[in-house]
């Protein structure tokens, strides 16, 4: 197309070269343009009008903003999200790496561990929660409850306690994710030369010696891309308190993005698309800063 | 400079193809012409998702019957079910039906943010437009005084209770609690005997407040003052509504360990035998029957037990059959005709009645679920005698409850940001449910702050 283009004698050459490459991208630049980029520009928009979708919305400044910020509940929703990523941080976060260290040291039947550290995140998300929700019976006839049972243990209210709540979230959303992230390092991992090895055990390493001073040096770069797209990931959890406890018990497990949605759509406050966008906006300018933080100190240790 | 150019094209290219975007979502967004061949074409409430085929049928049954009588009005019935959260959304993408039915508590909101049509001229034009019970009508009403759809049902809360569960309990499932302290002793027994929850209360999206509110009416108290505008939610009814709730879970170990539950989820657990009594409104058994498949021998209905105080009373509610903001005129008419036909009509008009019984009874559906008068208590029962030959319900297993009813003061829910402040009595629900510890003063006190904050 493009050479087809350039070659017609009434288009000067460099028009032609320019108009080929923008026709292939028509298409995406359409359905970015009409499913990401259009409702980004309308979200800003959004927060600082007021709307019911019927008439037409009236512009308010910044009074969305302010109201956001005046609510009590956002603090609770900023301390709960941290708390999620933390623990998500604590417990999430080295359980793919571990797995993937082990797996990539198994030699035989390596598929069938792939395949069953993959099969969670196969799972639709949504039917996962309501499994994992049954799991989490507080009844000592629950299913997890039965398990701990037999070790003398529990039974813990899991779901049913606002102590116990974000890290049952955590436990599932570990389950849910780990398969993805053990992909990436098991393909990172290839690419450690295997005379390295060698060379540490023959210097007297042990199993964790080598894992130390081999294996995660050449993982560290995808290490720090894994640990920013967490943080980033964990700061928008919305569908495990969504489905797991709305919320509750106690707004225990109030997340930001979840009280954005209630802003949104749950009864109590009842269609603020303002409030709902403003805090949307502001978590969004929070992330980016957080990243363009996290890359400059980073940036050394990365190379 | 070749740079340059091409970025500047791009982004030219990239202009163009949003402003293409907005003209085509603006083309989506116009209106649909649904006058063709002169006639108005409407979508209305029909069933709700996972609902049998019986129920399905009986509602384009209905359908059927209604445009052989208005040949100029073709009918739609759809699947649709309230649901506060997708609300609006399916407003502004067009995707809600003409009618629906919208719960008493939400009513007032939608019309003050203009997402339901103003209908007061096409419901003057009905018969019995004089004859409502002005208390029930109120709840079709805006704080404009006009009229916003039909009230169409109304309940009172009830105590459902699983007769099989009573039994197993070594109780008689002909003489359930009339005071609280039998509820709890009830409870007890059955929790011991049978290992199942013998009490559950809802807790979460608003149905925890809503509850909460139940029990302060029915131990005496309110959560508002009678104009709405102040919080009264720091009073002792409800203090020892709470600590009941509390003494209940934590001492007793009556209310199993879970206590995450709403409207839907309550049902369901209630209808596999795992909830020995639960409150909700006293036309739940429609629900429990079509979507639940609740075995009929199991299930009992209960008056709700009331203290001694003068003040104590069951709380009211229902549904208003609301017509969506962005109907036509005639779109709005033929709506309130046919909510006249399918919904109101068969409790004012005897005959009425028998013919919506016979459908009803052709697909084997609920008929006789207790509810209370919304013109006056003749009407109601003349009706009630119209339609006794077809009763297919339990009334026998139900007959506390219609038997006492009457004798009780039905209160309405509080008048004002009613969801709103549900939604901050859920927190202290919840908290009471899952914290031995729970301080319910400095909850309840705080509760009243935030709700006084909201009522200004």
């Amino acid at each position: 197309m493009t050479a087809l283009l350039a070659r017609l004698p009434r288009l000067p050459e460099r028009l032609g070269r320019s108009l080929g490459p923008l026709v292939f991208l028509l298409p995406m630049l359409l359905v970015f343009g009409l499913f990401s980029w259009w409702p980004i520009v309308r979200s800003f928009v959004m927060s600082v009008q007021q709307t019911n979708m019927v008439t037409p919305a009236t512009y308010v400044g910044l009074d969305n903003f302010r109201a956001v910020l005046d609510d009590p509940l956002l603090t609770t929703a900023v301390q709960n999200t941290a708390w999620f990523a933390v623990l998500a941080l604590v417990i999430g976060y080295p359980v793919p790496l571990i797995l993937a260290v082990v797996m990539s040291d198994v030699r035989r039947a390596r598929g069938l561990y792939s395949l069953l550290a993959y099969l969670p995140v196969v799972v639709p998300p949504a039917v996962a929660v309501l499994l994992w929700r049954f799991f989490y019976d507080a009844e000592p006839t629950g299913v997890f409850n039965t398990i701990l049972g037999w070790f003398g243990l529990g039974p813990v209210p899991w779901l049913e306690d606002a102590s116990w709540a974000m890290p049952s979230l955590v436990l599932e959303a570990t389950w849910a994710a780990a398969g993805g992230t053990v992909i990436i390092y098991l393909a990172a991992l290839v690419s450690v030369p295997p005379e390295l090895y060698d060379a540490a055990e023959a210097d007297g390493a042990g199993i964790l010696a080598k894992v130390w001073h081999v294996t995660l040096p050449h993982l560290r770069s995808i290490m720090l891309i894994t640990l920013i797209l967490q943080i980033i990931g964990t700061s928008q959890v919305f569908l495990e308190p969504y489905l797991f406890t709305d919320g509750g018990p106690d707004n225990a497990t109030l997340t930001v993005l979840l009280l954005v949605y209630n802003y949104a759509f749950a009864n109590t406050t009842g269609g603020d698309y303002g409030k709902a966008t403003a805090l949307s906006l502001m978590l969004a300018a929070a992330l980016a800063l957080m990243s363009v933080v996290y890359f400059r100190v980073t940036r050394s240790w990365s190379e | 400079m070749r740079n340059h150019r091409r970025r500047g094209l791009t982004a030219l290219a990239t202009i163009a193809s949003l402003a293409s975007v907005s003209l085509l979502a603006a083309a989506c967004g116009s209106d649909e012409d649904t006058k063709s061949d002169g006639k108005t074409t409407i979508t209305v409430e029909g069933w709700r998702p996972g609902d049998e085929q019986g129920t399905i049928d009986a509602v384009k049954k209905q359908a059927d019957a209604f445009m052989k009588d208005h040949p100029d009005i073709v009918v739609k019935p759809i699947e649709w079910e309230w649901n506060a959260e997708t609300f609006s959304t399916q407003l502004a993408g067009n995707q809600l039906p003409t009618t629906f039915r919208v719960p008493f508590t939400d009513t007032k909101g939608l019309a003050e943010r203009q997402q339901i049509a103003d209908v007061t001229q096409y419901v003057n034009e009905l018969p019995y437009a004089e004859d409502f019970n002005p208390s029930v009508l109120a709840a079709a009403q805006g704080t404009d005084g006009k009229i916003y759809g039909l009230p169409t049902d109304v309940y009172g809360v009830g105590l459902h209770y699983n007769r099989d569960l009573f039994e197993q309990a070594g109780l008689d499932p002909d003489s359930p609690p009339t005071t609280w302290d039998e509820v709890r002793s009830d409870a007890q027994a059955i929790a011991d005997k049978t290992g199942k929850a013998g009490y559950a209360q809802m807790s979460t999206n608003n149905t925890g407040g809503w509850m909460l509110t139940t029990l302060t009416y029915a131990l005496g108290g309110r959560m508002e003052s009678d104009d709405g505008a102040t919080a009264t939610i720091d009073n002792d009814a409800t203090a020892q509504g709470l600590q009941m709730l509390h003494d209940m879970r934590w001492t007793d170990e009556s209310m199993g360990k879970n206590t995450n539950y709403e409207w839907a989820p309550i049902n369901e657990a209630f209808a596999a035998g795992k909830v020995g009594m639960y409150m909700s409104g006293s036309d739940v058994y429609n629900a429990l029957v079509t979507t639940n498949q609740v075995d009929p021998d199991s299930y009992g209905l209960a008056v709700l037990p009331l203290s001694d105080s003068p003040d104590a009373g069951i709380l009211g509610g229902g549904s208003v059959a609301a017509v969506s903001a962005k109907a036509t005129p005639a779109e709005q008419e033929a709506a309130v005709q046919w909510n006249d036909f399918y919904r109101e009509a068969k409790n004012y008009d005897p005959d009425r009645a028998v013919a919506d019984a016979e459908v009803l009874k052709a697909s084997d559906q609920p008929i006789g679920t207790p509810t209370l008068p919304i013109f006056d208590e003749t009407t109601w029962q003349s009706v009630q005698d119209a339609i006794k030959p077809y009763v297919n319900v339990p009334l026998d297993q139900m007959t506390s409850f219609t038997d006492g009813v009457f004798d009780q003061t039905l209160v309405p829910e509080p008048p004002a940001h009613t969801q709103e402040v549900y939604g901050i009595l859920d927190s202290v629900v919840q908290k009471v449910l899952t914290d031995e510890n729970a301080d319910i003063d400095s909850l309840l006190s705080d509760a009243n702050d935030q709700a006084q904050a909201l009522l200004g």
